[in-house]
């Protein structure tokens, strides 16, 4: 790695204040953001520790919206009673990332922020209409991931909380990397009214909905209702992993899957 | 400089480290506390592993100054004196180390899964929990009974709440 410096502010403000200068970034949990400044393909010439902000931290159900700061790690929201009870998808996913190790450190806002192609937290995002919180504004799920590792934040903005409506159902089917645990495909379906969302991470440069199928649920949610329902191959990814003709065949089980498990 | 301070296998350590300086190296360079192991230094084969505030996380993908004030337990802060760690011991008992690279960041992975789960985890729960600790000997059928041994002991001694 090469040298930065390290600040440690206690509030939101100080955190984006000294974002202003320089090459700075924040750090969340550190579990992308490290490895990547090891292998020199980032230097920020700061790192901001967002650990010691108390307003980043918390999970709490209001009425029928869960709660999340942005600074929760994954270990957290997989064993918080809160979540399970209200949402058990989403503590299942986190429960899944990566290895105990890294979903101790790990957190919500971190793995948004970071828009990895092949991350679980977009597809729950997504997957539920989420809101994204920050300290600016406040941004739909739809209108967060905007491409590969790219996101609608602007430079200084932080994630503060993500805001989850309850679905009265939902599952998320995935199919992992058996090495690095990454999604090869990931499929999240939520059902909420008429309401009916299916968001595919893993497929493609950046999570998306599947319009086809989630018009084909919302008439009846079964997973016989996908019967015929294909993604096309020609915007997936193809890589040593899986070719874009096998992530499209797994984008329709994994979706099935999923809807049978809601 | 940044100086750390932090309490290591419980006793006061600190030192002035430049922040891009990692726990593992601040344990093993500042410390000399050899027993955490640097294996792939990506996150990925769990040698570094050691609690921090009473959680496992990898050493080398953290940075000593994030634990100003931490409670730190290495692999050297487990045995009381010259008694091993029940779990230490399971391992000793049924053979699950070979070459004993991985072997420190196993028994730290391990003690914080029985932590967590309580009780003595089935053999299907020890494999999934080890997902992020690699043994290149391939010695994962004596590392996983070791593991159910070991919790079994930690209930009869009362060591789940030793840290």
């Amino acid at each position: 790695m090469y040298e930065f410096a390290y600040h440690r502010p206690n509030s939101i403000r100080k955190a984006s204040s000294l974002s202003a200068s320089g090459e700075a970034k924040f750090l969340a949990g550190g579990q992308t953001l490290l490895p990547t400044m090891k292998q020199r393909l980032a230097s920020p010439d700061a790192l901001i520790d967002l650990a010691g902000i108390e307003a980043l931290q918390g999970i709490e159900l209001k009425g029928r919206t869960l709660h999340i700061g942005a600074m929760s790690r994954h270990a957290d929201v997989a064993s918080s009673a809160v979540v399970r009870e209200a949402i058990p998808a989403l503590a299942a996913l986190a429960g899944d990332i990566g290895d105990p190790h890294v979903r101790a450190m790990g957190t919500i806002g971190g793995s948004i922020a970071n828009n990895d192609p092949a991350a679980d937290y977009p597809a729950a995002c997504l997957g539920l209409g989420a809101t994204i919180v920050t300290n600016k504004r406040r941004i739909s799920a739809d209108d967060f991931f905007t491409d590969m590792f790219e996101t609608a934040l602007e430079e200084g903005e932080i994630i503060t909380k993500v805001l989850f409506p309850l679905p009265r159902r939902s599952a998320y089917a995935k199919f992992d990397n058996p090495a690095s645990r990454y999604a090869l495909v990931g499929v999240f379906v939520s059902k909420r009214g008429r309401d009916v969302r299916v968001a595919v991470t893993g497929a493609g440069p950046c999570v998306f909905r599947v319009a086809a199928m989630e018009d084909a649920l919302s008439k009846r949610f079964a997973a016989k209702s996908l019967d015929g329902i294909s993604v096309a191959a020609g915007d997936l990814n193809s890589d040593i992993h899986a070719s874009a003709d096998y992530r499209a065949h797994l984008v329709g089980v994994m979706a099935r899957r999923a809807v049978a498990a809601a | 400089m940044p100086k750390v301070t932090m309490t290591v296998n419980g006793k006061a350590a600190s030192a002035d480290v430049e922040p891009r300086t990692l726990l593992v190296d601040f344990l093993r360079q500042h410390l000399r506390l050899t027993g955490t192991h640097v294996g792939c230094d990506t996150s990925q084969c769990g040698a570094c592993v050691v609690h921090v505030n009473g959680r496992a996380i990898k050493a080398c993908t953290s940075l000593a100054v994030q634990w100003d004030g931490a409670s730190v337990t290495t692999i050297e802060g487990l045995a009381s004196g010259d008694a091993l760690h029940p779990m230490q011991e399971a391992f000793r008992e049924h053979h699950g180390l070979q070459c004993g690279f991985c072997t420190p960041g196993m028994i730290m992975a391990a003690v914080d899964l029985v932590n967590r789960h309580g009780g003595v985890p089935d053999e299907a729960t020890i494999r999934r929990e080890l997902e992020g600790n690699m043994c290149r000997c391939t010695g994962y059928h004596n590392i996983v009974k070791a593991i159910g041994a070991g919790a079994s002991a930690m209930q009869g001694s009362g060591k789940v709440a030793a840290e």
